[in-house]
C-alpha cells in the first residue's frame, strides 16, 4: 500500500506520544477500538479552567494510518475548546492525510477518540 | 555491504540461482525449438533437454522420470492432482480430507469440488501446527477417496508426518496427495519409501524460475487422473499445452543443485535461523508460531504481542518479509494458518514470517535483529496495549468499545 | 549445433533479442513474487501491470480484460470450460478446423451434458456459410472459431460470426494465437467475447499467454488457489515471461505493417516457385495469413519429405507441432474434404522475421531435388 507523505511523516515522527497521569487535574481519556479489530487509540486531553485544551497526548496500536490520524488529532485539538474539538470531522482528517478508502475507518476512529475524551471530561466535570 | 531491502522472504519466492539462469539463457537465445515438433532438429534438441530436466526433478525425490508431469506451477499441480483424482475415482466415493492450514491452491480446489458434489473435511491442526494422526484416522470414512496434506507449511514451516499418513492411506486404499512446494531442497524426500501417490512441486521456491512446476504421479501402484487441460495430448495426455523449454531446463538445474547441496546448505541456513531466533527471543512477549523441532531450517514465524502487524511491516521496511502468506497479504484478514494454530487475532496480526535462503548472510541477520529490537521498542512506546500490560492490566478483562 | 533454415514459425518463433533483454532482469535481481507487499513484490507487480497494458493495447482491449495464462492452450481451455461451468448445459459449437486445445475441451463438455456441434468448412477451409446458418439455428451458447488457422493460415470473418452469435445470445470465443502479429487483431472491432493469445508465436517466450475476455462474460477458473488474475487464474505470476509477452506484443504491433507486406511478397514468390514444381497450395483462394503456405506435391509423403528436408538443413512441418507426434493426416485438410492420401503429402512452410528471399530460393531448389529423388526411388520400387 502506498502511504501519503503526510501519513509517513506522522508515522515516522509521531507528535505528542505519551500519557498524562490519569488523576492529574483536567485530564480526560478516550480509548476507542479493540485489539481484535486491529486498532486501539488512546487520546488524552488536558483541559484548562477556561475549557480550552492545553495539551494532548496519544498512544495507538494500529496501522500507519491509525497512528498518523491520532497524531494529527493531538495537534489539531490543542488550543481548541472542547466544543470546538468536537467539530473535527473524520472527513477533514482523511482529507488532510490523503487516506485511501480502505483506511477511512482510521479517521473515524480518531474522531471517535476525540468524542470519547470529551465525554470523559464532561463526565468528570459536569456529572 | 548490505543491500536494502534485505530479502528474508524465500518462501514467497526465491531468486533464480545464477547457475540456473546460465543454463536457461541458451534456451532463450540460440535454442528455441518447440519440444513437440518432431520433424526437425530444433524440436528434438528441446525434447532431449526436457527429458534430462525430468530426470533431475525425479532424482531429487527418488522417483522415476516417467512419473513426473510438467505443469505451470505448484498451484496447477495441486488443482490437477486433487480434481484429477477426485473426478477419476468418484465412482468409489466422494469424500476428501485436507487440513485447515493448507495453501489456498489446495483449499480453494477442494471447495470447488464441494460445489461439484464432493464432500470435504478440513481438519484442525494441533497448536504446534501438526496434524494429529488419530484425528486424521478418525476422519476417514468408507467413501474417502483423496487425502491432501502439505509436506511443509508455507507460513510456519512445520513438517507434517507424511510417512505415517502415507501408510494409513495405502492401508485404506485412499489416494494421497502431498503439496511439496515448500519442501524441495529443505527436507529429504524419498518417494521410493514414502507411500505418496501424487506430489506437487514448484521451481520458483527452490531457486528455479516462475511459471513451471511438476506433478509426481505414481506408477506402481498406479494412480489415475482425469486431465484438467486438454489439447495436443502433451505429457501423456495429462497436461496439454506447449512446454516452456527454458523454464523446464531451469527447474531441472535448480533441482539438481538442491539435491547436491541441500545437506550443506541447510546446515548453514539453520545456523542463521537459530541466530535470528535467539536474537528476537530477547525481545519481551514474543511467540514462535509452529513447532520448533518439526520444522524446516529456514523458517521463523514469530508474533510480537502488543504491536499491530501492518505498522510493524511498515517499521521494518528495510527487510522484505511476509506477514502471513504472500497470496493473502493483499487483504487485511489475519492469517488463517495462525488462527488454525489457535493464535488469537492480535497475535496473528503481529506475526512476521522470516524465511532465510541461499543468499542470506550473517550480516543481514545481525542487522535484522538490531532493527527489530529498535522498531518493536518504538511501536510499544506507542502502544496503549503495551502500556496497560506494563501497568498490570489483563487485556482479556477489558471491555473494548468495538467499532 | 548447426543451424537449419527455420521455416516453422507457426510452431514457435525464436525469442526476439529485445524481448530477451527485457526479460533477463526478472530472472536476475528482480525476482519478487508479485503478490508480496514489499519492494521486491511491488516491482514485480508493476512489471506485470505494465505488460498487461501492453498486451491489451496490442489487441485494442482494456488492461482489465487481460487474464494471463501459461499459454494459448490454457487460455482456450479456460474459456470453454470456465464459461461452461457457470451455464446450463446447451450447445457448444466449434469449427471443424480448430486446434486440439479447443476441440478437446469442447469434447470434454459433452460429459457434462453439453451437445457438441462441429461447424463445417468449405474446400478452402473457410467456415461454410450454409452450415453456419444451421449452427446458428441451434442457438449455441458457446461458439469457438479460430481467427487464423495454424496449418492453412486461413482467416475467418470473425467479426461477422461474432455479430451473428451476439444476436442469437451466445458467446463467441476466437483463438487468435496464430493471427497475432501477422494480421491486425482488434478485440473491439472483432466484437468477440473472448480472444486467446500466446507469446511464443510472436517472438515472446514460451510459457505465457492470455485470455482477453469481456468482463460481462462470467468464467469459473480452471486453476483455483491464491486468487491471482481477478481469481480467474491462480498461481504465482510468471513475471519474466509476462514481461517478455508484453514487449513482444508491442514489437509485433509496431512491425506489423512492414512485416505483413514483406512476408506476403516472400510468400507469393514461394507459391509461384512451388506452382512451377507442380505443387498444390491449399486454401490458395482464401484470405490467409501472409506467412503461411500449406502445400502438397503429388505422390510424395509429407512426413518423409519433411525428414529429408530436415537433414538437408530446412526445418518445416508436415502439420501442426502438437499433433506431429501422431502420423494422422492433417484434420484441417480432412475437414476441407481433401482426400487422406493427398493430405498425407502436405507440408507447411511458415515464415517469420528472419525469413529471406535467398533462403526460400535455396529451399525451393532443395525441395525440388528431394522430391525428384523420392520420385526416382518410387519409380525404382515400382
Amino acid at each position: 500500500m502506498a502511504y501519503s507523505e503526510k501519513v509517513l511523516d506522522h508515522y515516522e515522527n509521531p507528535r505528542n506520544v505519551g500519557s498524562f497521569a490519569k488523576e492529574e487535574e483536567g485530564v480526560a481519556t478516550g480509548m476507542v477500538g479493540a485489539p481484535a479489530c486491529g486498532d486501539v487509540m488512546k487520546l488524552q486531553i488536558k483541559v484548562g479552567k477556561d475549557g480550552v485544551i492545553e495539551d494532548a497526548k496519544f498512544k495507538t496500536y494500529g496501522c500507519g494510518s491509525a497512528i498518523a490520524s491520532s497524531s494529527l488529532v493531538t495537534e489539531w485539538v490543542k488550543g481548541k475548546t472542547i466544543d470546538q474539538a468536537l467539530e473535527i470531522k473524520n472527513t477533514q482528517i482523511a482529507e488532510e492525510l490523503a487516506l485511501p478508502p480502505v483506511k477511512i475507518h482510521c479517521s473515524i476512529l480518531a474522531e471517535d477518540a476525540i468524542k470519547a475524551a470529551v465525554a470523559d471530561y464532561k463526565k468528570k466535570h459536569e456529572g | 555491504m548490505l543491500k536494502f531491502p534485505i530479502y528474508l522472504d524465500y518462501s514467497a519466492t526465491t531468486p533464480v540461482d545464477p547457475r540456473v539462469a546460465a543454463k536457461m539463457i541458451p534456451w532463450l537465445t540460440e535454442h528455441f525449438g518447440n519440444p513437440a515438433s518432431r520433424s526437425h532438429a530444433y524440436g528434438w534438441e528441446a525434447e532431449k533437454a526436457v527429458e534430462e530436466a525430468r530426470e533431475q526433478v525425479a532424482a531429487l525425490v527418488n522417483a522415476d522420470p516417467k512419473e513426473i508431469i510438467w505443469t505451470s506451477g505448484a498451484t496447477e499441480s495441486n488443482n490437477l492432482a486433487i480434481k484429477g483424482a477426485a473426478q477419476f475415482y468418484k465412482g468409489k466415493g466422494k469424500h476428501i480430507i485436507t487440513l485447515k492450514t493448507e495453501h489456498k491452491a489446495v483449499l480453494d480446489t477442494v471447495r470447488e469440488l464441494e460445489r461439484q458434489g464432493f464432500e470435504a473435511t478440513y481438519l484442525d491442526v494441533q497448536e504446534n501446527g501438526l496434524v494429529d494422526l488419530q484425528v486424521l484416522k478418525a476422519a476417514i470414512r468408507p467413501d474417502t477417496i483423496v487425502i491432501s496434506v502439505m509436506y511443509v507449511n508455507n507460513e510456519v514451516g512445520v513438517i507434517q508426518p507424511i510417512a505415517e499418513i502415507g501408510e494409513l492411506c495405502r492401508e485404506k486404499g485412499i489416494v494421497f496427495h502431498v503439496d511439496a512446494a515448500q519442501a524441495t531442497g529443505k527436507v529429504e524426500i524419498d518417494l521410493a519409501t514414502l507411500k505418496v501417490d501424487l506430489m506437487s512441486f514448484s521451481a520458483h521456491k527452490t531457486y528455479g524460475p516462475k511459471g513451471i512446476g511438476a506433478l509426481y504421479v505414481r506408477r506402481k501402484p498406479r494412480v489415475r487422473l482425469e486431465a484438467q487441460m486438454h489439447g495436443g495430448g502433451h505429457e501423456r495426455g495429462l497436461r496439454s499445452g506447449t512446454l516452456a523449454t527454458h523454464q523446464i531446463i531451469g527447474m531441472g538445474e535448480a533441482f539438481r543443485i538442491a539435491r547436491e547441496e541441500m545437506a550443506a546448505e541447510n546446515g548453514r541456513i539453520r545456523a542463521l535461523r537459530d541466530k535470528l531466533l535467539k536474537g528476537l527471543q530477547d525481545i519481551e512477549a514474543t511467540y514462535v508460531n509452529g513447532d520448533v523441532e518439526q520444522r524446516v531450517p529456514h523458517n521463523l514465524n514469530i508474533s510480537f504481542a502488543y504491536v499491530e502487524g501492518e505498522s510493524l511491516i511498515m517499521a521494518i521496511k528495510d527487510v522484505a518479509v511476509s506477514s502471513g502468506s504472500a497470496c493473502t497479504s493483499a487483504s487485511l484478514e489475519p492469517s488463517y494458518v495462525l488462527r488454525a494454530l489457535g493464535r488469537n487475532d492480535e497475535l496473528a496480526h503481529s506475526s512476521i514470517r522470516f524465511t532465510i535462503g541461499r543468499f542470506t548472510t550473517e550480516e543481514e541477520i545481525d542487522y535484522t535483529i538490531a532493527l527489530l529490537h529498535r522498531k518493536i521498542g518504538k511501536l510499544r512506546e506507542l502502544s496503549p496495549l503495551w502500556e496497560m500490560v506494563q501497568e498490570g492490566v489483563d487485556l482479556d478483562t477489558v471491555q473494548w468499545a468495538a467499532h | 549445433m548447426f543451424a537449419p533454415v527455420y521455416l516453422d514459425w507457426n510452431a514457435t518463433a525464436p525469442l526476439d533479442a529485445t524481448v530477451r533483454e527485457a526479460m533477463l532482469p526478472w530472472l536476475g535481481t528482480r525476482f519478487g513474487n508479485a503478490s508480496s507487499r514489499h519492494e521486491y513484490g511491488r516491482q514485480a507487480r508493476a512489471a506485470v501491470d505494465e505488460a498487461r497494458a501492453r498486451v491489451a493495447a496490442a489487441v485494442g482491449a482494456h488492461a482489465s480484460e487481460v487474464v494471463f495464462t501459461s499459454g494459448g492452450s490454457e487460455a482456450n481451455n479456460l474459456f470453454l470450460k470456465g464459461a461452461a461451468a457457470l451455464r446450463k448445459p446447451a450447445v457448444v459449437a466449434v469449427s471443424a478446423i480448430e486446434h486440439p486445445c479447443v476441440r478437446e475441451p469442447a469434447r470434454q463438455l459433452r460429459r457434462q451434458g453439453w451437445t457438441l456441434r462441429e461447424i463445417a468448412v468449405d474446400g478452402e477451409g473457410r467456415i461454410d456459410a450454409a452450415d453456419w446458418q444451421r449452427t446458428l439455428a441451434e442457438r449455441p451458447a458457446l461458439v469457438s472459431a479460430m481467427l487464423a488457422n495454424n496449418e492453412t493460415g486461413v482467416l475467418q470473418d470473425i467479426a461477422a460470426l461474432a455479430a451473428d452469435v451476439r444476436r442469437s445470445g451466445g458467446w463467441l470465443h476466437s483463438d487468435a494465437v496464430q493471427a497475432l502479429g501477422k494480421v491486425a487483431v482488434d478485440f473491439r472491432a472483432l466484437g468477440v467475447h473472448a480472444l486467446s493469445l500466446s507469446a511464443h508465436k510472436i517472438g515472446g517466450p514460451l510459457g505465457a499467454g492470455a485470455l482477453v475476455v469481456d468482463k460481462r462474460v462470467e468464467l469459473a477458473p480452471l486453476i483455483a488457489g491464491g486468487g491471482q488474475e481477478r481469481g480467474l487464474r491462480s498461481g504465482t505470476e510468471n513475471v519474466a515471461a509476462i514481461v517478455g509477452f508484453g514487449v513482444a506484443c508491442e514489437l509485433a504491433v509496431a512491425r506489423l505493417a512492414d512485416e505483413q507486406s514483406r512476408l506476403a511478397a516472400l510468400r507469393d514468390e514461394l507459391q509461384e516457385a512451388l506452382g512451377a514444381l507442380g505443387a498444390t497450395v491449399f486454401s490458395a483462394a482464401a484470405a490467409r495469413l501472409p506467412n503461411t503456405v500449406f502445400f502438397a506435391l503429388d505422390g510424395i509423403d509429407g512426413e518423409t519429405l519433411v525428414g529429408r528436408l530436415d537433414r538437408a538443413g530446412f526445418a518445416c512441418a508436415s502439420g501442426s507441432a502438437c499433433s506431429s507426434a501422431n502420423p494422422e493426416p492433417s484434420h484441417t485438410l480432412l475437414a476441407m474434404g481433401v482426400a487422406p492420401e493427398r493430405a498425407r503429402g502436405a507440408l507447411r512452410v511458415s515464415l517469420g522475421r528472419d525469413s529471406s528471399a535467398a533462403e526460400l530460393r535455396r529451399f525451393v531448389e532443395t525441395l525440388a531435388a528431394q522430391a525428384q529423388e523420392l520420385r526416382n526411388l518410387a519409380a525404382l520400387a515400382a
